[in-house]
Parts: C-alpha cells; structure tokens; sequence
C-alpha cells in the first residue's frame, strides 16, 4: 500500500474543506464522503493509507463503519483516525476499543490532525 | 249460693259469645285487615291480660296481707309503658320488622339465629309458665267451688277448699279446645290472630267492668263512701312502715320485667303489633287501665277483713263479698270477671307456647332426624299445625301437674311471683341484644343457663316445699348440710327475703356472664350481622340480608321447601310475585333466597327458617367486605382502623408517586446529561471550522487573497451559525418552561402565514425554491400571539427550502377551516420522512436523513413548541412524495376585525 490517499469521513462540508486544505498542503490526496455507507464503499474500491472519520454520520454512524472494517480482513489493517466532537472520555474509550488508532476531538487543531495522519499513514 | 248448673250454663255461654266474637273477628280480619281490629284500643286491651286472675282475685288478697305491695306490680309495667320511647318502641319495631314469631324467636336470631338459643328459651318459657298457668286453674276451680259451693253465709272454713282436680281437669280441656279452635287456625304466626285477640279484648272488657262494679258496689253500697273505707281500715294496711324496701323494689323491677318478657305479653305486644301508633296509644292507655283496675283493690281488701269472717281466704274477696250480701248477680259477675281472666291468660300464653314449642324445639329435631314429612307440601303443614296443638294441650297440662305436685296450697301472688322471677332471666338477653352491640351468643347462652338454674334453685323448687325433686332438708339445711347453699340463704345471704335474693343472684350471675363472656368469646359474622340489624334497627332496616350473604340454590329446591311449609297456592304466590328474571335460571338470586327465608321465618322462626333454607343451600359465604362496610358504619373503633388502613393506603400511594416522580427526575436529568452532550456536540462542529480555519490563515501568510477571503467568509458564517444555535437553545428552553409571557391576542392566523411567506422570500429565490400559496384563504381568528405563530411558519417554510433536492423544487402553502379547526399545510417536494423518523424529527438537535446544510436541528422542536402552546398541534403528514407538516389550531369562523 503505497498511496499517499487520504479517506475523510465528514458530513460537515467546512471541516471537509478544512481537512482537505491541511492535508493536500502536506501532499496527500484527499477523498471525502459524507456518510458511512459510501466511506465502506469508497475503501474496497481502492486503496488508502489513512481514513479520517467523523463519528456522528448520517445512517451509519463512525463507529459502525468502523466495526465493520476491522471485521473485514481487507479493511482490517487499515488506520483510522477518529475526528469527533463527542468529546467525552467513555466516547474516545468505546473508539479505541473498537480499534481506532488515533483520537482527536473537534474543535481540533490542523497540526495535531496533520501529525496523527502523518503517524499511522504508511506513504 | 248459685246452683251449679247455672253456672255452668252462664260460663258455656260465655264462652259461645266469645267463640262467635273471635269467629266474627277472624271474617272480618280476612276482609279487611287495617279495620277497628288492628286498633290502637283493641291492641291496649290485648296487653291487658298482663292483668290475669292473680290481678282479678289476687291484688285484693295481697293487700289484704302486705298493704300497698300489690301496686308495685302495675308500677313496673306503667313505667315501662310510659317510657316506651326507650325501650319498647325498638322491641316492637324490631319483632315488626323482622317477622319475629315469638320472644325466643327473637332471642335466636339476634345471635345468629342460633337454634340452641331458640331451644333454651322455650324450655325456659314452659318451665315458667307452667306455674303461672297452675294459678289460672287455682283461681278458676276455687272461685267455681266458691260460687257453688256457698249458702248465703261465708265461712272460715268453707273459704278454704280442698282443690277440686277434677274441676281443674275438665277446665284445663276447655281452655285447650278454645286455644287450639282459634289459636292454630294458620301456622303463619305473623298473621296476628285476629280472633283471639278480638276474644281477648272482650274478655278485658267483662273483666274491668266486673271489678268497677265489684268495687264501686263495695264504696258507695257497703261502706256508703270513700272516706268510711279509709275510716273502718286497719292501721296496718293503709299506713305502711317497711313497704317501701327491697322487697318493693324488687318487685316493681320483676313486674317491669314480666310486661315485656312473658311469653304471652310478648305475644300481644310485639307479635301481634302491626302500627307504631298502637304502641304510641298503649302508652298511656295501658297505664290508665291499670290504675283503674288499682282504684277498688285497697276498698275490697279493707271491707273483706273488716266485714267476712276472721280467716276467710283474702284471694276470693271479691266474690265472697258480693255472695255474703246476697248480691247473686254481682257475684256472678265477678266470677266472670275472674273466668276472663283466667281463660285469656292461658289463651294466648297456650298460643305462645305453642309457637314456641313447635318451632325451637320440635321442627329443628324433626328436620335434624328427618321426622317431618317431606312427601308432599301438605302433610308438611299439617305437621306443623299438628304439633302446635299437641304443644297447647302439653303446655296446659303442665300446668295443670304443677297445681296437681304444688297442691295449691301457696297464695296466688306467690306463684306468680316465682314465674316473673324466672322470665326476668331473658332481660339481659333481650334489653342487652337490643342495645349493646358487642354483645354474644356465648354470653347469652351463659347467662340465660346460669341465671335459669339459680332461679330454679333458690326459688322455683323450694317453692314445692320438699314435694318435688328438691327435699325439705335441702331446703332448710343446705345440700349435704352445707349451710351457705342453703336455697333461700345463698353464700350466707341470710335475712333477706327469699324472692329478693333469688332474683338478685339469678340476675346478677345472669347479667355478669351476659357481660363477661362476650370479652372471650368472637361473634360468627352472621351473628355480627344480626347484632347490627336489630342494635341499629332504625338505621338500617332498609338493607336486607341479600348484600351481606352470597347464597346459591336451585330454585327448585327452594320451592319444594317453600311448598311444604307454606302450602302450595301461597308458594306459587311468592314465586310468581317475586319475579325472578328469567324464569328459565335454575339457581335462585339472594334476594329469592333471603324473600323465602324470610317468609319461612314468619312461619317457623329464624332459626329453623335457617336451618330449611341452609339444607338446599349448596354454596354459602358472607361478602367481607360488605360486612366491613356494615360494621365500618358503626363501630367506631373499626372505623378508626378503617382510617388507619386508608391513610397507610395514601402512604403508599404517596411514596409510590414520590417514585414515580423521583423517576421522573432521573428521566429528566438523563434528558439533562444527552442535551448538554448534545448542545456541546452542536458547538463543537461550528467551533472546528471557525478554529481551522483561522489556524490556516494564521500560519500560512501566504495564502492567496480569494482563498483567504473564502476562509474569512467560513468563519464569518460558522460564527454566525453558532449565535444562532445560542438563541434557539435559549428560545426553546423559553417555550419549554413557559416561562415568559406573550402577549395574547386575538388574530387572524393568516396574517402571520403572509408574514412568514415574505420573510422566507428570499431565501426561496436564492434558493431557487418556488413558494407558492394555494387554495382560499378562510377568514378566522386564533388567540396567541401572531409573531410566534409567525416564526413556527417561517422554520417550516424554511426547512422546506433548504432540504429541498428536488431538480425541480417547489414549496406549497395552503390552508383551509372546517369545524372551529385552522389548518396550515407546507409542503415541498424534497425527500420523503422515513416512517421510522417521523416522530424522532420533532426532537432537538435529531438530524433528519439529510446531511445538515445550516441550522442547529432545533427548528421543528421549537415550531412545535410554538403550536403546542397556542393550543394547536404540529405533525408531519402522510405523503408519498417530500414532506408535508400540518399545523392545526383551535379558531373562530367570525370575521378577524369582528370585534377588534
């Protein structure tokens, strides 16, 4: 998995744009889709090396789509990195348990995004 | 002297008068049942054979020995009388009310219509009475020998007579053919033996006459006036020393007793009542009967000892006065008086019985041995009558044994006395039964064995002086020689005359039981249920039986038994009558069951009513809860308890609310936690682009000019956004708590509709929207406030707008009025609610299927808020294509500037 692709899952068209401008600027290519059903979709066409996603989604929530790429082993691998304005500590618990590999919530800050991208993103 | 055969002769026909006076009464009673018969004067005279021989001859052979003494036997029963207000007017309504047949009727079913009670009494009855009906032939057989017997001159010797037992024998047969004849005709006791009491009320009438003449003769033709009688009168007599003691106490308490517990006083008085006005009138009626039977006693009494022979018999003064002088017809006329007398005692005290008998004792041992004939109906009443009339003849000739064993050596005043003795013992059953409502069927049947033996014991036997069962050394010694048993002397109650301290132990144990026992013992709920019924019989006697008992019996049964003892026509009668819904149902209601019970009771008592119905009974139980309800009503410590109870019940319905509400809270405050998450959730988002944004454009100076200016312009809108989402978390918490006040008007609700349209105008044509309006516009007017009513409109019309996807989006006003109710629709022709969302929309801050564009989710929350306050109610409406919401609100059809 060589790709530089970056997967944004957000409903939120301003912190898309947002996401998009920081991450391009550090030379990723960014995808972006506004609900969960279409991010899973998106993710077994091709290849990414990172998936940014929002928790509260229209339809399927974050966590689901999430769920179910661990469960499939071609998604499995895959790193996530949860942006969420759900906040609370039991939030960020039932993420990592689910297996997300990173934990930012919103309001979040561009270095912050960038560094965790950066981390688990394999170029 | 006045030859046998004309006495003879003048008695039959007497007696034939009396026979066609009672015939003569039983006609007209069946023709005509409220006529003069059933008035007041011919009850009065009824009770007046309280008045028997014993008063007739007796009174003046009292005060012949002991003065005065003799009143105390009217004195008791004028107070009770006079005082009827206290006492008699509820026996009388009770024995009314409740069909009671006889005194131990009575007895009987106040506790618990128990039949050993039923029994006890009668037995006692008889035992009592038997005495009293020995004085009746006494006096008949020796005033007969006197009348025959006498030549002009009285002598000492020819006064005291051997007892002539033949006489007494074939008198004795007399009395039970004239009882049986008139006394058994029907065996419904309950319909009042007009005949008898006809009978009766002429004999009180011969008798008063003849003692008015006896004594005014005696005045004004002997002694030639008043003041001569008091004049010629021994000292001892009228000017009396110890009259006024114990003994006169005593007495006027026994005779206060006797008027209301003698089987044949309550006989006539309470069965045979049919109208309050009739005790009303007795009242003073009796009363004044009894004073003038008094007013001659004193002058006969002085005017025998002063003018008949040293040791003539006192008890026949009044015809041995009138014979001494020759005065044949008044003579006659006196033994006539004292025929009366006699024969109407053992008259209706024979009917009494005889009632008695049949019902507590003989019919409850034929129905226990299966005796009675259960073949056919009439065979079941003509046993009845049958042992009825073999009750009478056993009654009369028990007291004939007893005149044969006492061998009428005693005063006539003595005798009676033993007998009111003896049925004082049912006072405190019945006054007690009346009046105290804790009272029991344990503690009366104590009191009644205890006080009935001691009776017997210290008075009834020694009375025989040693001939019968009880021998003279008994009663003179003590048994075995044990000196504080001694009958007449009880546990060293020495110098106390002997009728004195009989009744005071019989009474004192008697009551003392009757008091202690209940503490002991607990009532059957019937028996509780019967106490209530007779202590608060002016209360209650609307309730019946039926709301306390839950009976089931087939019909048929109850007809069979219906048809033995009360004959075929009357049975069919009372199942005719009695409706029963549905003759096609096989069990009979409780209100059949108790109706029958009842009439049975008129005929045979309660207790063995009871024990008939009971017999086809198959399922039995009293309703607690009515009981509760019953007993609740009048004992106030169940009562109290009953308000414990209720207000233990509000405690826990309190703590069960207090729950309930505590629930409440928590649900609340949930709701509390989920919107702050919410709320923060909300801020949040605007917050991430704001920061983002302005993180980009300070760290990245070079950023060309139009991308910053977008970026400013983001940040511009998200700040914008977040101030609205302040203010509609603030508005919606304002509706929520109505905690503000609006200002109410009365408009038209179209106004704010055109109002919203405009406002929503241009957001439609930047859009691209089409906004449309539809349909008439009905003229109405609403109550609220326009400007908020506005705002619900402007939030629909605008979510219609913005979620609008439509290639070709239009957004759809119209309105209409039906029935006082205003109707707004909006709709577009964006995407359709799923059914699953159509509720959940309403909730703040719920996303619908969209992804949000603008605004904070709180919209439909506070439009709804909005409606709901003006009355009115906001939904989302079927449809197959976009979204349709519908506002309805209450309004007037009258023209918005009708009156403004």
């Amino acid at each position: 998995m060589s790709s530089n692709r970056i997967l944004v899952v957000e409903d939120e068209p301003n912190i898309v744009e947002s996401l998009r401008f920081i991450l391009e600027r550090v030379n990723y290519d960014v995808e972006s889709v506004s609900n969960g059903l279409t991010a899973l979709e998106q993710m077994r066409k091709q290849a990414f090396s990172a998936v940014v996603l929002d928790i509260m989604l229209p339809g399927m929530n974050g966590l689901d789509v999430l769920r179910t790429m661990r469960e499939d082993s071609r998604l499995s691998k895959l790193p996530v990195i949860v942006l969420t304005a759900k906040g609370q500590a039991q939030d960020r618990k039932a993420a990592e348990e689910t297996g997300a590999n990173a934990f930012i919530t919103k309001p979040y800050s561009n270095a912050e995004v960038v560094k965790q991208v950066e981390k688990f993103a394999r170029r | 002297m006045l030859p046998t055969d004309l006495v003879i002769f003048v008695c039959l026909g007497y007696v034939a008068i009396l026979f066609a006076v009672a015939f003569a009464g039983d006609r007209r009673a069946r023709r005509d049942p409220s006529g003069w018969l059933s008035s007041p004067l011919v009850y009065t005279l009824s009770i007046s054979i309280y008045c028997t021989s014993w008063t007739f001859f007796g009174a003046v052979g009292s005060a012949a020995r002991n003065g005065f003494e003799f009143l105390t036997i009217y004195l008791g029963p004028t107070v009770v009388f006079v005082g009827w207000w206290v006492f008699l007017r509820k026996l009388v309504t009770v024995g009314r009310v409740y069909h009671t047949t006889s005194i131990a009727d009575l007895i009987s079913a106040r506790f618990g219509k128990d039949p050993t009670l039923g029994a006890l009494v009668t037995i006692m009855a008889m035992v009592v009475t038997a005495p009293y009906i020995a004085l009746q032939l006494q006096a008949l057989t020796s005033s007969f020998q006197v009348i025959t017997f006498h030549a002009g001159a009285v002598t000492a010797a020819n006064t005291s007579l051997e007892p002539d037992f033949t006489t007494a024998f074939w008198l004795a047969v007399g009395l039970c053919v004239f009882s049986i004849i008139f006394g058994v005709r029907n065996i419904d006791v309950n319909e009042r033996h007009h005949g008898v009491i006809a009978a009766i009320a002429v004999e009180a009438v011969i008798k008063f006459i003849a003692l008015l003449v006896v004594g005014l003769w005696v005045v004004f033709a002997i002694q030639g006036s008043p003041a001569a009688v008091f004049e010629n009168a021994p000292d001892n007599l009228v000017a009396p020393d110890d009259t006024f003691g114990l003994r006169w106490i005593t007495l006027c308490f026994l005779a206060g007793a006797a008027v209301i517990c003698l089987p044949r006083q309550f006989q006539v008085t309470v069965v045979e009542n049919s109208s309050e006005s009739q005790i009303r009138t007795a009242s003073w009626l009796f009363p004044l009967y009894l004073f003038l039977i008094c007013l001659f006693i004193i002058p006969i009494a002085v005017t025998g000892l002063t003018q008949l022979p040293e040791g003539s018999n006192p008890d026949l003064f009044v015809l041995t006065l009138p014979l001494n002088a020759d005065q044949d017809m008044i003579a006659l006329l006196a033994f006539l008086g004292g025929f009366s007398s006699a024969t109407s005692m053992v008259i209706v005290s024979s009917i009494a019985l005889s009632t008695m008998i049949s019902n507590h004792l003989v019919m409850p041992l034929a129905l226990r041995f299966s005796i009675a004939p259960a073949a056919s109906p009439d065979a079941m009443r003509s046993f009845i009558l049958g042992v009825r009339r073999a009750s009478i003849v056993f009654i009369v000739f028990l007291g004939f044994l007893y005149f044969f064993l006492s061998g009428a050596s005693d005063a006539l005043a003595a005798i009676g006395l033993i007998s009111f003795c003896g049925v004082a013992q049912f006072l405190p059953s019945l006054v007690g039964g009346l009046f105290w409502r804790n009272a029991t069927h344990g503690g009366a049947l104590a009191g009644l064995v205890a006080g009935f033996t001691l009776w017997g014991y210290t008075l009834f036997l020694p009375s025989f002086g040693g001939a019968f069962l009880m021998p003279e050394s008994v009663i003179l010694h003590g048994p075995w020689g044990i000196d504080w048993l001694k009958p007449q002397a009880l546990f060293g109650l020495e110098g106390v005359d002997p009728l004195v301290q009989a009744t005071f132990w019989s009474l004192f144990v008697n009551a003392a039981l009757f008091v202690c026992v209940p503490m002991f013992s607990e009532p059957t709920p019937l028996a509780r249920y019967q106490s209530r019924l007779f202590v608060d019989v002016f209360r209650h006697q609307a309730d019946s039986e039926l709301s306390v008992m839950r009976r089931t019996a087939r019909i048929a049964d109850l007809k069979h038994i219906a048809n033995r003892v009360l004959g075929a026509q009357e049975a069919f009668a009372l199942f005719a009558t009695k409706g029963i819904p549905g003759r096609r149902s096989v069990i009979a209601s409780d209100e059949l069951i108790s109706e029958v019970e009842q009439r049975l009771a008129a005929n045979v008592g309660a207790a063995t009513a009871r024990t008939l119905v009971s017999s086809v009974v198959t399922r039995e139980t009293i309703s607690v809860e009515e009981l509760k309800r019953l007993a609740d009503e009048t004992e106030q410590i169940r009562a109290y308890s009953a308000e414990l109870e209720r207000k233990s019940r509000q405690v826990e319905v309190t703590a069960a609310e207090l729950a309930r509400a505590n629930d409440q809270l928590r649900q609340i405050d949930l709701q509390k936690d989920e919107f702050l998450s919410q709320v923060s959730h909300e801020v949040r988002t605007p917050m991430s682009s704001i920061r983002s944004f302005s993180d980009i454009l300070l760290s990245d100076p070079q950023l060309d000019p139009e991308r910053k200016q977008r970026f400013l312009r983001i940040i511009q809108n998200e700040s914008i956004r977040l101030t609205k989402l302040l203010d509609g978390i603030l508005d919606l918490n304002q509706l929520e708590n109505g905690d503000v006040e609006w200002e109410v008007e009365y408009f038209d609700p179209n106004s704010a509709l055109d109002q919203a349209i405009e406002s929503c105008e241009a957001l439609a044509s930047a859009a691209g929207v089409k906004l449309t309006r539809k349909g008439k516009v009905p003229r109405c007017r609403v109550s609220g406030n326009r400007d908020k009513l506005a705002q619900a409109f402007i939030n629909l019309i605008s979510n219609g707008i913005k979620y609008n996807t439509s290639a070709n989006p239009i957004v759809t006003v119209s309105t209409s009025l039906r029935r006082g109710v205003y109707e707004a629709c909006v709709a577009d022709n964006g995407p359709s609610i799923p059914e699953s969302e159509r509720e959940r929309i309403f909730v703040r801050f719920a996303r619908g299927p969209m992804p949000r564009k603008v605004g904070a989710g709180l919209g439909l929350a506070i439009s709804r808020q909005i409606v709901e306050r003006l009355g009115g109610k906001l939904a989302l409406a079927d449809s197959k294509s976009g979204a349709q919401f519908v506002i309805t609100l209450p309004a007037t059809n009258r023209s918005p500037r009708g009156d403004r």
